[in-house]
């Protein structure tokens, strides 16, 4: 098999939210530190997709701006093509790796320039790159982008407010493809979008995919999303990956207490009637996670070693998974 | 059937503007019985909050009800000066919003808004309007109540904030909720509790709810019955069985494809090509007819009526003259 195209290993993002230096000294507050993302490690293959799935505040938007280098780990390492994405973008390289990845953020309201016409937003990576010089030149690159996510050449001469939230994720996404990119990291593509446009926008996804070769990092907590898109699924908690298994094992096979229990939230829409186990608690704070497993509060198979001991992420029957009670063959 | 609890009758909203006015909602009909959950689902801007907002009178100006009639137990409603409507909000009808967070009041405790709500509606002295809100927080799922009730809505989770919502709601025990996307704005695990909380809830006090939503699944999960609107209009109305499994209105089959689904492998998913008009261009005939995969001539000149199909009822001509299972095929 050949070498991955992103490679990531033990990737940590920390975070000081201390209070102002006042603050600490007067009212004697400690420093504080969020872990957003705390050692994660995966692979993607090319031409595949690995989607992240979780709650609010699991770090995997995080994970998102880490790959593309919008933030610079505290630890760890992104590998892109077997470059390190840190070095890379500090050194003279950084224009030609910008130019392999980009990124699609999930408001497509807030990602477009108001004030700019659709040309110029869709145009300002080529001129950034330098890749096509000349009006004219540009302007058939644009139409041709624009007819790719199934819009027309016309679109051109409109402003965002003309369109309507998936037609702007539309935009987005042809501007993410200026650079013929091969990696692209989509942070919530859909989550703004209604269902009906959702699946417009999930289909020009795919078809894109299938016709470039297209690389996905595909962040969503809609779980039918995911099992729609994605070839491999991790799911994080607490900004630690706590399974990483191919679509079909984690879908049929959940291993993890946590992603049973998120497929278990999931309202079922054919009213087969299953028995659903009821959830239980909430998120803990980041700020100050449980000690050892951070899902041991919540986790109906928690014993003491939980309480007390990290579980690393192992291979356990081909699915990798951070859980001391599947380690132990408990569940 | 026993008489409903509310009727609401050829309901018309409308916002006038300057450029013309705004038909929002165009001849709405149903009815929702005691005890019974209705869901009313949608996409943006179909005007299901809209329709909440009609019921409890709280239409934001200039939006205004132009014709038609909304009755509670068989008592006008719409019409009703502001000050008795007052009186019906909150002990006749209960309202829960999108969001918990601006539907709080930061600057109060959690248990002075209770309290305010409870003795405005009820006659309880200080001391016992307190303990029906410890009692109300109780039922709601909130641990140490006794405790958190001096507490500031900043001090609770989004999940916890969303049960003080209903709490909020249930103070007067209403024979209504109107809940206007209650889970919205909470993860997935929260969400599958605070429905399974709104659907305990109310059938322990025995009363009726109108569950505004765009999630089907959260339809399906929770609903008796369900009407779909598009573009102002209701297309089907009917059995949440009914019309998940059998649609007999296009828009409601495109809208049940285009969900990914968790049991299935489908390559694409399902699409409705377009938009949902805007208000100022609603086609004539069937509000639907661009984007209907199976339009007719007379789709585009007359606008279908709800007419009997099944169990419910639906607004599509494909019905004036063909019995449902034509339909099994556009599926």
């Amino acid at each position: 098999m050949s070498r991955p195209l992103v490679e990531v290993k033990d990737l940590a993002k920390i975070f000081d939210v201390s209070p102002p230096w006042l603050n600490r000294v007067v009212e004697r507050k400690p420093r504080q530190f969020v872990h957003a993302v705390d050692g994660v490690s995966f692979s993607i293959e090319r031409g595949k997709t690995l989607a992240l799935v979780g709650e609010s505040g699991c770090g995997k938007s995080t994970v998102a701006r880490l790959l593309v280098g919008l933030y610079e780990p505290t630890r760890g390492s992104v590998e892109f093509d077997g470059a390190d994405t840190a070095k890379t973008l500090a050194s003279s390289g950084a224009l030609a790796l910008r130019r392999r990845m980009q990124m699609i953020f999930q408001d497509p309201y807030a990602s477009l320039n108001p004030r700019w016409k659709v040309q110029d937003i869709i145009a300002e990576p080529l001129r950034e790159h330098g890749l096509i010089v000349g009006l004219e030149a540009q302007r058939a690159r644009v139409a041709e982008l624009l007819q790719s996510v199934g819009l027309t050449a016309a679109d051109r001469e409109k402003f965002p407010h003309q369109f309507s939230g998936g037609q702007r994720q539309r935009i987005s996404i042809a501007r993410a493809l200026a650079t013929q990119p091969e990696f692209l990291v989509c942070d919530e593509p859909t989550s703004a979008l209604d269902v009906s446009v959702q699946a417009q926008v999930l289909n020009i996804m795919k078809d894109l995919q299938r016709a470039r070769g297209l690389t996905y990092l595909f962040i969503s907590h809609n779980l039918a999303v995911v099992r729609h898109v994605s070839d491999q699924v991790g799911v994080m908690y607490l900004g630690r990956l706590v399974e990483l298994a191919d679509k079909a094992d984690l879908f049929a096979r959940p291993r993890h207490p946590y992603t049973r229990m998120l497929l278990d939230a999931i309202p079922d829409i054919h009213m087969s009637g299953r028995s659903r186990t009821p959830v239980q608690g909430e998120v803990p704070n980041p700020l100050n996670p449980p000690s050892g497993c951070s899902f041991h509060p919540r986790c109906p198979h928690a014993g003491p070693r939980c309480k007390a001991e990290r579980p690393a992420l192992l291979e356990i029957k081909g699915v990798r998974v951070a859980c001391h009670a599947v380690e132990e063959g408990r569940i | 059937m026993s008489t409903p609890l509310l009727e609401v009758r050829h309901l018309r909203v409308e916002f006038p503007t300057r450029r013309g006015t705004l038909l929002a909602l165009d001849d709405i009909n149903f009815d929702i019985a005691p005890g019974e959950i209705l869901g009313v689902v949608g996409e943006s801007g179909a005007g299901k909050s809209l329709t909440g907002a009609a019921i409890i009178g709280l239409l934001d100006p200039p939006g205004r009800i132009a014709s038609g009639e909304i009755l509670l137990e068989g008592r006008r409603i719409d019409n009703l000066p502001y000050e008795q409507m007052r009186k019906i909000r909150g002990r006749q009808i209960g309202a829960i919003f999108q969001d918990p967070l601006t539907s709080l009041n930061p600057l109060y405790t959690v248990g002075q808004q209770l309290i305010e709500t409870i003795t405005t509606h009820l006659d309880l002295s200080q001391a016992q309007a307190r303990a029906r809100a410890i009692e109300l927080l109780e039922q709601t799922g909130i641990p140490a109540a006794a405790e958190r009730i001096d507490q500031y809505p900043h001090q609770f989770s989004g999940g916890m904030r969303q049960r003080v919502v209903i709490a909020l709601a249930l103070a007067a025990s209403p024979k209504l909720i109107v809940a206007d996307e209650p889970t919205t704005a909470l993860d997935v695990s929260i969400q599958a509790q605070i429905i399974a909380l709104l659907k305990r809830i109310c059938k322990e006090q025995g009363a009726a709810v109108m569950l505004v939503t765009h999630d089907m699944g959260v339809i399906a999960e929770t609903c008796d019955r369900v009407a779909v609107l598009y573009a102002g209009r209701v297309a089907e109305i009917g059995p949440v069985h009914d019309v998940i499994h059998k649609p007999a209105h296009p828009y409601t089959a495109g809208l049940m494809g285009s969900i990914p689904a968790m049991d299935e492998d489908r390559e694409r998913l399902l699409q409705i090509d377009g938009a949902m008009p805007r208000l100022n261009a609603i086609p004539t005939g069937c509000a639907y007819n661009p984007r209907c995969p199976r339009v007719f001539e007379r789709c585009r000149s007359e606008r279908p009526e709800l007419v009997s199909v099944g169990a419910g009822r639906a607004a599509c001509w494909l019905h004036a003259q063909a019995p449902v299972s034509e339909l099994e095929g556009a599926r």
